[in-house]
């Protein structure tokens, strides 16, 4: 399957795939209202320290934990590959943050559990790759 | 090859997952007590609390005993003949097995309580047929007593709360969720919930009832509509104690599920299995722990191979948006060192020994927590890496740039 890579070495820190991504999951036509003055609940984030920098987001893993310890049945395994979360399903209980090792999971403001879907409801190619302006953040098949 | 699985909640359905990644044809029979297909037991609250559908509780689709070619008995086992390898059932049947797996769970802890019998409604909170059985009892009106500030009390009163008139919870022990949070950090959860409109009484309990009347420990009275009993769990072992099985609290089962029984497996409530981050065997009845430990179980089960061998107890709970995580090992250590971070509306408490991650207690700011619970499972070496930048914040910046290339650059 294509997955989301993350190149550190070409990410400029600027964000614009959490941008990217909090317009291409909000439902809207319009950036602006979209994004400005709005607080944004992207599901890919950027992690620096001033000198580093890179994106983080669900990695897909081929036996992903984040299922094993859901309590409600939201989080699944297409036969795709690709993790969903079921917004109808899902209670808050954080169980899956409590266990991703990456750290890839966040929540919208219901409380209720976001992650990236690989944009599977949004085109053919993520958002957040689409909009990278330097090549960091790539969609490609990856050799196990 | 014949499988035969007590019990029916997520252990049993992740035991018939791994039965069926090895074996698609052997014949598998569940033996099922409750009326249900299997179920996410901890939703049983979030239903009370309207976030979950009764149709949306069910662990797996409605065809799935079909679809894995797997039997239901409805039925309870109430003894192993491990000499002919057959369970007998209470409705006389006798069940013949070549592998069987036990994942009877647990159930609800009531101590004698004098006048208990003179309380027309009393409930434990354990089961989706309890929470329909609450949900008939409540009226808007009620005035709801919980006995038990464990998570399986203070679960049921979040449940509660919008659709009764009060909800008290009291306990013997002088803190809520004594079990997983130490003095202050349940000190901030239940200053959270009294916020929220839970009552407490504390370092209390009943000492007898009288219809509606729940005579205190310290001489007061509390009045109630409906009691919920809430004291605790014991894992259901009997049958299989009773057959020469080693238990100590629960059934005793190494990493690959196997009991002290040749062909005898167990996973979820009902075992105690190593835990790395104590080491030592104990009971670690959580979610995440039955899944990985039932799909080992059936996975072996079915002449396949498989390791659980890294089990820790882990908890994820929040109530009305105080989130607070736990994991791994954090109390009574003093071998441990601890490191704490504490924000306006946080607090983190990280326990490390011999350089290893050995638990943390965080209440508030839990986002991404699963890295150090990762830390905890891999018994990764910590020492080298910066202690703030590991505290402060959880991210994979501490890791090193050769980890990220790793994990976000290729397959996981």
């Amino acid at each position: 399957m294509k997955r989301v890579t993350v190149h550190e070495e070409w990410c400029l820190g600027c964000h614009l795939c959490e941008y990217n991504c909090a317009f291409a999951n909000s439902g809207l036509a319009d950036m602006v209202k979209a994004l400005k003055n709005q607080k944004i609940t992207p599901r890919i984030h950027v992690e620096e320290d001033g000198r580093i920098h890179y994106a983080v987001s669900c990695r897909h893993c081929e036996d992903p934990i984040c299922i094993k310890g859901c309590i409600s049945g939201a989080l699944q395994k297409g036969a795709d590959g690709v993790v969903t979360i079921d917004h109808d399903k899902c209670v808050g209980c954080l169980s899956c943050m409590l266990l991703c090792p990456y750290g890839c999971i966040t929540t919208d403001e219901n409380e209720t559990v976001l992650k990236c879907e690989l944009c599977v409801k949004n085109g053919d190619i993520p958002a957040c790759v689409q909009g990278c302006p330097n090549r960091a953040i790539v969609f490609e098949e990856v050799q196990t | 090859m014949k499988y035969v699985i007590i019990g029916n909640g997520p252990a049993a359905v992740s035991c018939i997952d791994g039965i069926r990644s090895v074996d698609p044809d052997g014949s598998i029979t569940v033996i099922s007590k409750e009326d249900h297909p299997a179920y996410f037991r901890p939703l049983i609250s979030y239903y009370l609390e309207g976030k979950s559908k009764a149709e949306n509780i069910y662990c797996r689709r409605a065809d799935f005993y079909e679809s894995s070619n797997c039997g239901v008995i409805h039925s309870e086992a109430v003894a192993i003949d491990t000499d002919n390898r057959s369970v007998m059932l209470k409705n006389g049947e006798s069940i013949p097995y070549d592998r069987l797996c036990i994942c009877t769970g647990s159930s609800p802890f009531v101590p004698p309580m004098k006048g208990l019998e003179t309380v027309e409604n009393k409930y434990t909170f354990l089961t989706v047929d309890d929470s329909f059985a609450i949900e008939k009892a409540i009226t808007k009106d009620s005035r709801v007593l919980i006995i038990g500030a464990g998570l399986i009390g203070l679960k049921c009163a979040e449940g509660l709360r919008d659709r009764v008139q009060s909800v008290t919870v009291c306990d013997l022990a002088p803190r809520v969720l004594s079990s997983i949070l130490d003095d202050e950090c349940a000190a901030i959860v239940q200053k959270h919930l009294e916020n929220c409109g839970i009552g407490f009484s504390l370092g209390n309990t009943a000492d007898r009832f009288d219809g509606n009347t729940a005579m205190m420990k310290d001489g007061s009275e509390i009045g109630f509509d409906v009691l919920v009993l809430a004291l605790g769990v014991r894992p259901n072992i009997g049958f299989f104690k009773e057959a020469g099985g080693a238990c100590g609290r629960a059934i005793i089962v190494d990493n690959e599920m196997k009991t002290s029984v040749d062909g005898i497996f167990a996973a979820g409530d009902c075992v105690e299995q190593y835990d790395i981050s104590f080491g030592d065997k104990r009971i670690m009845a959580l979610l995440p722990n039955a899944n990985l430990g039932g799909y080992t179980a059936g996975v072996n089960m079915a002449g396949g191979s498989a390791e659980f061998d890294n089990a820790v107890p882990m908890n994820s709970i929040g109530f009305w948006g105080l989130h607070m995580m736990t994991a791994g090992t954090y109390a009574n250590d003093e071998n441990a060192q601890m490191i704490e971070e504490k924000g306006e509306k946080s607090i983190k408490r990280f326990f490390i020994k011999n350089n290893r991650l050995v638990g943390f207690i965080i209440i508030g700011d839990v986002k991404s927590a699963g890295i150090y619970t990762n830390l905890i499972r891999t018994q990764a070496d910590i020492s080298a890496y910066d202690p703030d930048a590991l505290t402060k914040n959880a991210t994979l910046l501490p890791f090193g740039e050769n980890y990220r290339r790793k994990t976000l650059g290729g397959v996981v």
